[in-house]
């Protein structure tokens, strides 16, 4: 499903990444590990198309993300590290997603509903007015509104409380199936019961990939 | 073009909540009823009365606060998005980046367009009211003056925000170049043309490749074409090109320019990283 072959990305001298190469498939549920800067961001961002290799490839089902990004992006829910400022209102914010990915608002509404987030009552809301638990959730439940068949959480559940971390988990278990779901994180006890793969980065490389 | 239609109206929406947007339309409504205010409309100067001479000093101060409006506040769509991580997260959904950049530029246009035209219709609609004569001819050539004025410093805005990677650096070089342009309407034209040190005509050309300066001359260009009332490198330009093409070529020049700017920027942007 996600094909990455020789990956070498720098940023001036420094190297990010250096000759990476991994595959990710169906079923795969993977921790992606390693310390700051060791390359994990700028693979994650390389697998949505946002950085243009200094050498190697990417192929997420056979097309390349920069070239083929809007048919690549219809099947990648991302949930970022920090929700970003988002300026748009909640209703203006899911019909962007609505309109963009053809996701459906009940969908999202649902998992909203999942999360404990009341996603009515903050629909004239600006997102960055919300808390950072709530941005989150709805982060969360959109990428789950999206079904696509790969899903990337970039330390998802930094702002969660335990009650909107056990629900995430519970949420993904039930819609982990026939899809590759990547988790960046620095503790593996966090997504351990969700995970059967694990790989370590370091300065740019990928020094461990072990099934769990 | 469902997509760029979409982001444009987000973009539009975002504007028109931001306080930003609330200044810059009270800045001009402001002007236009300031000038009313003073009565301007009913004084003479120059040979300019009644609704020609309003529009004229409300094109004249717009010709100094538009392209820095301008500047300010679309300088950072780009940057600023990318700068706090926004960018980030709404490229992850599938919308092209043309239909992204594109859109964005449309909403933008709108956004920074439309006050600055509503105020002068403002002024044409008091003034019929209060039996001025209108003068559409004049009413007209600003609307494509401020038109080709828009799209030229909006093309710049959005170069500077595909290229510079932080919103403070994009505030940085986008003030730099107001200050730059506004430098070469006539006062430092002058000086240079006083030191006999350059050519005549490399100072007209200066002059026919700076926006704003094109914007001042073709707005007092259907006006008598007077030495004291235009300054030297306008009465240069008109004496030597007729008055039609001068407004052909001031409205023709900066919107393509605008373009040329805006595709250069788009051309950056897809092809530079995104984040």
């Amino acid at each position: 499903m996600i094909e990455i072959k020789n990956l070498t990305k720098k940023f001036g001298k420094a190297i990010s990444l250096n000759n990476v190469s991994v595959s990710f498939n169906k079923n795969d549920h993977i921790a992606l590990m390693g310390a700051n800067g060791a390359g994990k961001t700028t693979l994650i961002r390389s697998i949505l198309g946002y950085y243009h290799a200094n050498s190697g490839q990417v192929l997420i089902n056979g097309l390349d993300p920069i070239k083929n990004r809007i048919d690549v992006l219809k099947d990648i829910s991302f949930v970022p590290q920090l929700p970003p400022p988002i300026s748009l209102n909640l209703d203006d914010l899911l019909g962007y997603i609505e309109k963009s990915s053809g996701v459906k608002r009940e969908d999202i509404f649902y998992y909203t509903k999942e999360m404990e987030l009341d996603l009515q009552g903050n629909l004239n809301k600006s997102f960055f007015k919300l808390s950072g638990g709530m941005k989150q959730k709805l982060l969360i439940a959109i990428s789950l509104a999206k079904r696509s068949g790969v899903m990337i959480y970039d330390e998802p559940t930094a702002n969660l409380d335990p009650k909107a971390r056990d629900n995430f988990y519970r949420l993904l278990k039930q819609n982990g199936d026939e899809k590759v779901m990547l988790f960046v994180t620095h503790r593996l006890d966090e997504v351990k019961d969700l995970v059967n793969r694990q790989i370590y980065m370091d300065l740019g490389e990928i020094v461990s990939d072990e099934k769990i | 073009m469902k997509n760029l239609m979409l982001i444009a109206y987000l973009d539009l929406k975002e504007s028109l909540r931001a306080k930003w947007f609330l200044i810059y339309s009270l800045v001009f409504g402001g002007l236009i009823a300031l000038f009313f205010i003073a009565g301007i409309t009913e004084s003479q100067v120059m040979g300019f009365s009644g609704l020609s001479r309003l529009l004229l000093m409300y094109i004249q101060v717009t010709i100094v606060i538009l392209p820095i409006f301008i500047l300010i506040t679309t300088v950072r769509s780009i940057s600023g998005d990318r700068d706090n991580h926004t960018l980030e997260y709404m490229l992850s959904f599938p919308i092209s980046l043309s239909q992204y950049y594109w859109g964005k530029i449309s909403g933008r246009f709108i956004t920074v367009f439309l006050p600055v035209f509503l105020a002068m219709v403002a002024a044409i609609l008091y003034g019929a009211i209060k039996g001025a004569e209108i003068p559409w001819s004049i009413f007209l050539l600003y609307v494509g003056l401020l038109f080709a004025m828009t799209s030229s410093f909006l093309g710049i805005a959005f170069l500077i925000s595909s290229i510079v990677r932080s919103s403070e650096m994009a505030l940085g070089i986008a003030f730099f170049i107001w200050i730059f342009l506004l430098a070469f309407i006539d006062i430092a034209l002058i000086s240079i043309m006083m030191q006999n040190r350059v050519n005549d005509g490399v100072i007209i050309s200066i002059a026919l490749a700076n926006p704003m300066e094109i914007f001042r001359v073709a707005a007092i260009s259907l006006f008598d074409p007077e030495l004291t009332v235009m300054g030297p490198v306008a009465f240069y330009i008109l004496d030597a090109m007729s008055q039609l093409t001068f407004v052909i070529f001031s409205i023709l020049y900066p919107t393509l320019l605008g373009l040329l700017f805006a595709i250069l920027g788009y051309n950056v942007f897809r092809k530079k990283d995104l984040v």
